[in-house]
């Protein structure tokens, strides 16, 4: 067995590429997360610009071998700055007959598909209905197919080591890993330190995978079925300290800073649920920093807690998918009444119901903006990328504390477990958001007014329990303005109810930018949260066809920025495409009264640059 | 608890809101309020540090005739939004006002969750055995076959006993009192302020418009001391105007029974120890009164130490604070920056 991983190559051709997609794939037990997080960090190492979308089942292990258990990871790298994990897959990595039945229908002729032939049994091709083994009917004679004998040469590779065979085998990922990191030339440090600390109280296991990523590295520089090495150059990034990151994370970390920068304790109350699970977990190891998670009983319990720890003077965030959000509605209601700030963050995934829980959708929208009971407006925003929902939660705060309000973040599935990599932010040049919490009475004679208004922002005073002289109630009934007191004035409360719309429509926001380089557009796409990259590499094809095409995109849904009309008028056409039936389209057309065309498409999937661009073109062709 | 060492010299005119209390005349909610009120100056507590949180119901209006913080929430959500406040906020006394309909039906979750964690919240169920708010229909702690507006020919639904789900969810305190009873009540009161963690009082509160003499039995001067069975710690349990019944808990079974006390040696007759861990002991007493309030203990049936949630979460909070260096700013920096880092120059 060879011990070292031999750099050098002469006897390979080496040819240069821009970009490539390649897709791990295998049943839910191949470690096919982990192949393509380690395949991400080496080639993040190397400064390539890179988009990942993971894939995965809902069910934790459904049947080995079967079409339901297929987990997958894609990742896209270039050497210049891109948008999206890739449409379509340049190399397919197949750990059995399933993963490459669930998939090969996504390749591009041509495409490399390197297959485990160990897992190609009578058995396993008949469990996911291939009479005939693909590797052998000519079916696949359109691909580039590498077979190889993955599990048996990685059981080999490992013989003289102390392992069992089970170990062994389960390394064969290690192997896939070591030799798509040979073809693409990844510097593979990283993956070795990781395997260390990985499998630090199991030597034998760091050996055991340390050699199946060498052997694999290897094999592809001595056998002949692999006769070309790739190269993809780094990127021009902007300078600066990077790590690869995806939503879900930066979306917690998001929260920590805000809660550093706004000198507040941080208070989550969540309830586990498929997305945003990884928020809790992430934000529960970071006490140091002040922060508190509460595992709730429930979704209401969740954000019940957080909306008593917000009278408390906490930043307090509940965090949730859709059903939750549906939970919360009423509790929400209270934190409108009562103005105390509270973020709320909804990852997005396929609904109604329990839907598809692993699967991306940006169906909540209505729901954020009209799914309470009552005039009960608030914020809501949406990140464009898995490093943006680091900025967007700290919007999320700032317009909660400073406004005293609600606020939903609208991420989804697709941004919060893809990743991508994420230029460090100065922790001094993010934004100040501390608050003064009212210490003294702001009424005449001493009395304390709970809702006498700041004129600028129309926030009530935050008057925390524990400030002498500012003992007050407040509640979910009707309160008389300035003092907060019951009431069922009906003049009262008309004033009441649009004061509350008043103060959200009334929240600065930056205005909406449009892109559209040559200023000759006549079509604008117009779209939200996280189809930002796909419509992005969309405009970018148009553009190299020589089509002009604008693109703007909606970080703040609510209130809208104050120059989108003017911005919508200035097209003949705008289309907004969206992962829902339309909401937003519904939104734009009702306020601004713009025939916009909306372009829909709910399959769990993130929309591909080729149909939104094929979709464009013919817009901008023929209106 | 905080508790300031220079006396406030409080009243139980310092504690009264100046909103106008609007329950029903004659409602056993302003006896509650009158109690609560006059026992507050006891805690020796600065107005500003107390939050009453209630939910919806007629006993939840009690937050706007304090004079301290308060918040009146929505339908059964107390226990789960005072929970975050006390979690986050060690510093404060927080109180739940809440009733049969707002703690047991829809925020029965909450209830038994915030006992579980034992969330230092002093949690008083307001329980008058019907919904009043909503103008008279059947509430979980209604008997069996109650007619009611929503229930013409009689509820079909049992009832729950809302110290047996308590103790259920292993609550470290939990007592039962009367409205009209002043002295009970607050000496209840004031056990429950002592302990720390979770403290679930039930206050028996006559509804007159709705339910009218639900407990009458335990009040009438003429009944009461045949089915009025006071708890003290550290006594034999009997009652009875001459003591002449008494608890025991027979050989062979699993709960407790009456007897004639005379009919007992009096080494057999069971002495009452809220103390005991085992909540059996205290859920067995609770078994003794049912819907119609035959034999129904009063006062403390079970208090004992168990770390609260509140300090748990503080105390993980310190050991996390203890082994930080740096500024908040430098930790976030640190923080932002780990993992697999590179840098572009
Ligand atoms: S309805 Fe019953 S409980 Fe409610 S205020 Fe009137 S008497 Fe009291």
């Amino acid at each position: 067995m060879a011990e070292q991983v031999s750099d050098a190559a002469p006897a390979k051709q080496v040819q240069q590429l821009e970009r490539v997609v390649i897709r791990f794939a295998g049943d839910s037990g191949d470690g096919m997360q982990l192949t393509g997080d380690r395949f991400t960090s080496e080639t993040a190492q190397l400064g390539n610009d890179i988009s990942t979308l993971p894939n995965f089942p809902a069910e934790i292990r459904a049947p080995a071998g079967t079409l339901p258990g297929v987990s997958s990871f894609q990742v896209h790298f270039a050497d210049y700055d891109i948008l999206t994990p890739g449409d379509s897959p340049n190399v397919l990595v197949a750990m059995n007959p399933a993963a490459l039945k669930a998939n090969v229908a996504d390749l591009p002729p041509g495409a490399d598909i390197i297959v485990n032939t160990d897992e190609f049994t009578k058995r396993n091709l008949i469990k996911v209905g291939y009479a005939v083994s693909p590797l052998e009917d000519g079916s696949l004679a359109r691909f580039r197919v590498h077979p190889v004998a993955l599990t048996s040469m990685t059981v080999g590779a490992l013989a003289d080591l102390d392992v069992s065979k089970k170990d062994a085998e389960r390394a064969k990922n290690m192997f896939a890993l070591g030799l798509v990191s040979w073809m693409y030339s990844r510097p593979h440090e990283s993956t070795l330190r990781f395997l260390e600390r990985k499998f630090a109280k199991r030597p034998e296991l760091v050996a055991a995978n340390i050699a199946a990523f060498k052997a694999g590295w290897n094999f592809g520089e001595t056998t002949e079925t692999f006769t070309v090495r790739y190269e993809v150059k780094p990127a021009k990034m902007a300078a600066g300290t990077y790590r690869n990151i995806t939503g879900n994370a930066a979306l917690a970390l998001g929260l920590v800073a805000a809660g550093v920068r706004a000198q507040l304790p941080v208070f989550l109350g969540a309830y586990p649920i498929t997305p945003a699970s990884d928020i809790l977990h992430e934000l529960s190891k970071h006490k140091r920093l002040g922060v508190t998670t509460m595992q709730a009983e429930d979704e209401i319990a969740a954000v019940a807690a957080a909306v008593g720890a917000a009278y408390g003077g906490a930043l307090a965030v509940t965090t949730t998918s859709g059903p939750g959000v549906a939970l919360k509605g009423e509790s929400i209601s209270l934190a409108i009444a009562l103005e105390l700030p509270l973020v709320i963050v909804d990852v997005q995934r396929a609904g109604p119901s329990t839907g598809m829980p692993t699967k991306t959708e940006q169906a909540d929208l209505n729901m954020a903006l009209y799914g309470r009971h009552g005039e009960a407006p608030l914020a809501v925003i949406a990140p464009k990328s898995p490093s943006d929902c680091f900025h967007a939660a700290i919007e999320a705060a700032r317009i909660a504390l400073t406004y005293r309000t609600p606020v939903i973040l609208l991420s989804d599935n697709y941004v919060a477990n893809g990743s991508e990599p994420w230029l460090l932010p100065e922790v001094g040049d993010l934004p100040d958001l501390r608050v003064e919490f009212a210490t003294e009475p702001n009424g005449e004679d001493g009395r304390f007014l709970p809702y006498l208004r700041d004129p600028e922002t129309m926030a009530r005073p935050w008057a925390v329990p524990g400030t002498p002289g500012l003992e007050h109630r407040i509640g979910g009934l009707e309160k008389a303005d300035r003092t907060g007191d019951i009431s069922y004035d009906p003049a009262n409360h008309d004033f009441m109810v649009r004061t509350r719309a008043a103060r959200i429509d009334g929240i600065p926001v930056p205005d909406v930018e449009v892109d559209d380089p040559d200023g000759d557009a006549s079509v604008l796409v117009l779209g939200w949260g996280s189809t930002y990259g796909p419509i992005g590499a969309a405009c970018r094809r148009l553009r190299q066809r020589n089509l002009p095409i604008a693109q703007a995109h909606l970080r703040h849904i609510a209130p809208l920025p104050a120059n989108l009309g003017e911005v919508l008028r200035r097209y003949d056409r705008v289309v907004i495409p969206e992962m829902n039936l339309g909401q937003l389209a519904h939104v734009i057309r009702a306020k601004y009264l713009v025939d916009a065309l909306p372009y829909n498409q709910v399959r769990g999937l993130p929309f591909t640059a080729t149909e939104l661009a094929n979709m464009l073109e013919d817009v901008v062709k023929n209106g | 608890m905080a508790e300031a060492t220079i006396p406030l010299k409080l009243t139980a005119k310092d504690f009264k809101s100046d909103q106008e209390v609007r329950w029903c005349p004659g409602c056993g909610d302003y006896a509650i309020l009158a109690a609560v009120q006059q026992f507050m100056p006891e805690l020796n507590i600065p107005r500003e540090n107390i939050v009453f949180v209630s939910g919806i119901g007629c006993s939840s209006r009690f937050p706007y005739y304090m004079n301290t913080y308060g918040m009146h929430s929505i339908h059964g959500r107390a226990p789960a939004i005072a929970t975050g406040l006390s979690v986050s906020r060690p510093d404060l006394s927080v109180w739940v006002v809440t009733g049969d309909g707002d703690a047991l039906s829809i925020g029965g979750n909450h209830l038994i969750h915030a006992l579980r964690r034992n969330v230092n919240l002093k949690i008083l169920l307001f329980n008058n055995r019907i919904y009043g708010l909503t103008k008279g229909q059947y509430s979980p702690t209604s008997e069996l076959g109650k007619i009611t507006k929503s229930t013409p020919t009689g509820s079909a639904d049992s009832p729950f006993n809302p110290l047996s789900l308590a103790l259920g969810a292993e609550a470290t305190f939990v007592a039962r009192t009367i409205d009209s009873d002043r002295k009970h009540l607050q000496s209840v009161l004031r056990a429950a302020a002592e302990h720390d963690g979770s403290a679930f009082i039930e206050i028996y509160q006559n509804c007159n418009i709705f339910n009218d003499g639900a407990f009458e039995l335990l009040k009438d001067p003429g009944t009461k001391d045949d089915h009025l069975i006071r708890l003290e710690h550290g006594q034999p349990i009997t009652f009875g105007a001459q003591g002449q019944f008494c608890v025991v808990h027979p050989a062979g079974g699993f709960g407790l029974s009456v007897r004639e006390t005379a009919s007992v040696a009096p080494e057999d007759v069971l002495v009452h120890d809220a103390t005991v861990d085992d909540p059996a002991y205290a859920f067995a007493l609770s078994r003794l009164s049912g819907s119609d309030l035959g034999t129904t203990p009063i006062g403390v049936f079970r208090s004992v130490r168990r770390e609260s949630y509140d300090t748990l979460v503080q105390e993980q909070l310190a050991t996390a604070k203890a082994g930080a260096t740096g500024t908040p700013e430098e930790m976030l920096s640190g923080l932002l920056a780990s993992g697999d880092t590179w840098t572009i120059l």
